[in-house]
């Protein structure tokens, strides 16, 4: 019993990462109908400089600030200087997106080295926690209410504030959103640059627990595709319950069936897809 | 996407196709056994990247996990002659019907959706099967792969071991599939693809089948890719994840639109270019897969069409006065 609330705990946590990864995902898809391929590139870089950080100073709450501030504007600098060229131009966006991937990957490659290393956790999350019966690392605690802090302040965002109220003008009718005075333009890259942010934030709080490695980009777009397929794009809730979804399965999987791990994750997906092609909360 | 001219009404193409055809049957003599592999790599890639334009170019569907089939029948082609020692007449259709079963799974999952959906799922499907190739290491050796995988054996008097006769059995097998592909996308099927391509809703009014069209295509191009990565698998005589990785998923994409999407010639010349580039990359660096990214980026900014639009361009512009 104790064994399942430890795995199903960490299945959540790891599942709050996937929602910071697909929710910046989900936005950048909403307004502006870019598949993002990069996003997992923001992941693993948020990893990378987080840990540089850290090693530097020790400190990893500047590991988190110069981590996901930094990748914000890798992310905004892409957004205005190489996708705005090909607006709702779904396959030239997507391609320049993969070459980026790539050339993030061995960049990270050539400057951090091939071999995995490990982020140590911040000091004041660095103990155990006795939760009823069992004893669980606060800092996966930590993670799983950072995912909701930010889950909630998403969620105000959108519904609660000015700059959310034009958000959703431009992902209902960008032209008429334009029309009424709406900057459009800064909105695209403020909502790029939030992404990517979202997603360093990811990398740099996945860090302690998964690790940071080459290949992890990749890893973590397949995941966060498979989030958004299962929630549906677009959708700040689809990325939340998808990410759970996710999460719960990918944990489970790997204890139960080590050599088939996505098989688990792919199996829901096949069946959503199945029924409901645009995800659970998407819309066509 | 430009249509191919008639052969008949462009008699220096079919001159050029004849010196073509003469210029590869000679190659082995004109050139060392290194070069020649380099040749026979180029020719199978070509084949690969053909497969993915009869879905890109004449079907308008952009795959991003096309490497999934071609590795799916290299593993099945090297683990039946491996572990079953099945000679190529058996193992080549295994692979094949692998490739044919994948798609047919798989194209039943992607089409149900469409745009960034489509993209988004062949991609994640073709990555589930990276993480099989991966995982189950009983089946398929994990990170190791599978090598030693021996060479056909035809029964013919020259051994497969060596490049040149390796050479003419994949240039046989390519043209032959090439000439299929070639007379798939001019058959009235091919001209319906394209029609898809142009507008499902009005071929959804003239009463075709759209789904179906997409559907057979789609599977088509897994058969071909498949064959490809059958050839592949006995050119390294080793399969290892790498075949199944969104890498080279990417690479023949990029062969694709490098080449020209819509024209079956563009993509062949763009997966010898690649091929060529690679090797002469990867010669002086190891930084190739940032070099395939640069040149994603160059390709998208600068020639979004490719080398056939290149061309076409350069055409329209010396013909105006």
């Amino acid at each position: 019993m104790n064994v399942w609330a430890i795995h199903a705990l960490n299945g959540v946590s790891f599942g709050m990462l996937l929602f910071l990864l697909a929710a910046g995902l989900s936005l950048i898809y909403g307004l502006m109908k870019i598949l993002n391929l990069t996003h997992g590139s923001y992941y693993l870089l948020g990893g990378y400089i987080g840990l540089t950080v850290v090693r530097a100073t020790g400190s990893f709450l500047l590991a988190v600030a110069v981590a996901s501030v930094s990748v914000a504007i890798i992310g905004a600098l892409m957004e205005r200087f190489f996708l705005r060229r090909f607006h709702l131009q779904e396959l030239p966006q997507t391609l320049l997106t993969f070459g980026f991937l790539f050339i993030f990957a061995d960049l990270a490659l050539w400057i951090w080295g091939g071999n995995p290393q490990t982020m140590p956790k911040p000091e004041a999350f660095g103990h155990s926690v006795q939760l009823g019966a069992i004893t669980y690392p606060s800092y996966r605690l930590f993670i799983i209410g950072i995912g909701l802090v930010v889950g909630v302040l998403l969620w105000w965002f959108q519904e609660g504030t000015r700059a959310g109220a034009m958000l959703r003008a431009g992902v209902d009718d960008e032209e008429i959103a334009r029309a009424l005075g709406i900057n459009v333009s800064l909105l695209f890259t403020l909502v790029f640059a939030l992404g990517a942010f979202l997603a360093a934030l990811g990398g740099v709080l996945g860090g302690p627990i998964m690790g940071v490695y080459p290949g992890a980009d990749f890893e973590v777009l397949l995941l966060g595709f498979v989030v958004v397929i299962i929630g549906g794009l677009g959708s700040l809730k689809g990325a939340l319950v998808g990410g759970l979804v996710v999460g719960l399965l990918d944990n489970f999987g790997k204890v139960f069936f080590p050599e088939f791990a996505l098989f688990t994750i792919f199996v829901p997906m096949a069946l959503i897809l199945a029924v409901r092609p645009t995800g659970l909360f998407g819309r066509e | 996407m430009s249509e191919p001219a008639p052969i008949h009404t462009r008699p220096w193409i079919a001159a050029g196709s004849l010196a073509g055809i003469l210029l590869a049957l000679a190659l082995p003599y004109l050139l060392s056994s290194y070069y020649l592999g380099l040749v026979i790599k180029m020719v199978i890639f070509a084949l690969f990247a053909m497969s993915l334009d009869l879905l890109i170019g004449y079907t308008g569907l952009a795959s991003l996990g096309h490497a999934a089939y071609f590795g799916v029948a290299a593993y099945a082609t090297g683990l039946v002659a491996l572990r079953l020692g099945w000679n190529v007449w058996l193992a080549l259709p295994a692979g094949m019907l692998m490739a044919a079963l994948t798609g047919a799974l798989f194209g039943l999952l992607a089409l149900r959706a469409r745009g960034s959906y489509f993209l988004m799922i062949t991609l994640a499907l073709s990555q589930v099967l990276w993480g099989i190739a991966f995982g189950w290491r009983s089946l398929t050796g994990g990170d190791d792969g599978l090598p030693d995988v021996p060479r056909p054996d035809l029964g013919l008097p020259w051994s497969l071991t060596d490049n040149t006769p390796f050479y003419y059995f994949v240039l046989v097998i390519a043209g032959v599939a090439a000439f299929l592909l070639i007379r798939i996308v001019n058959s009235p099927f091919g001209y319906a693809l394209r029609g898809v391509r142009e507008s499902e809703t009005r071929m959804l009014a003239l009463g075709y089948n759209v789904w179906r069209y997409k559907y057979v295509s789609f599977v088509l191009a897994s058969v071909f890719a498949g064959l490809a990565g059958c050839l592949y698998v006995y050119f390294n005589r080793f399969v290892s994840p790498d075949y199944v990785h969104v890498v080279r998923s990417a690479e023949v994409l990029l062969m694709v639109i490098l080449g020209g999407a819509g024209s079956l010639i563009g993509p062949a010349i763009g997966a010898a270019l690649i091929v060529l580039f690679e090797n002469v990359v990867s010669a002086h660096t190891e930084r190739w897969l940032m070099v395939l990214g640069f040149v994603y980026v160059i390709v998208t900014l600068y020639a979004p069409r490719g080398l056939t639009g290149l061309v076409q361009d350069f055409r329209k512009r010396s013909a105006r006065p």
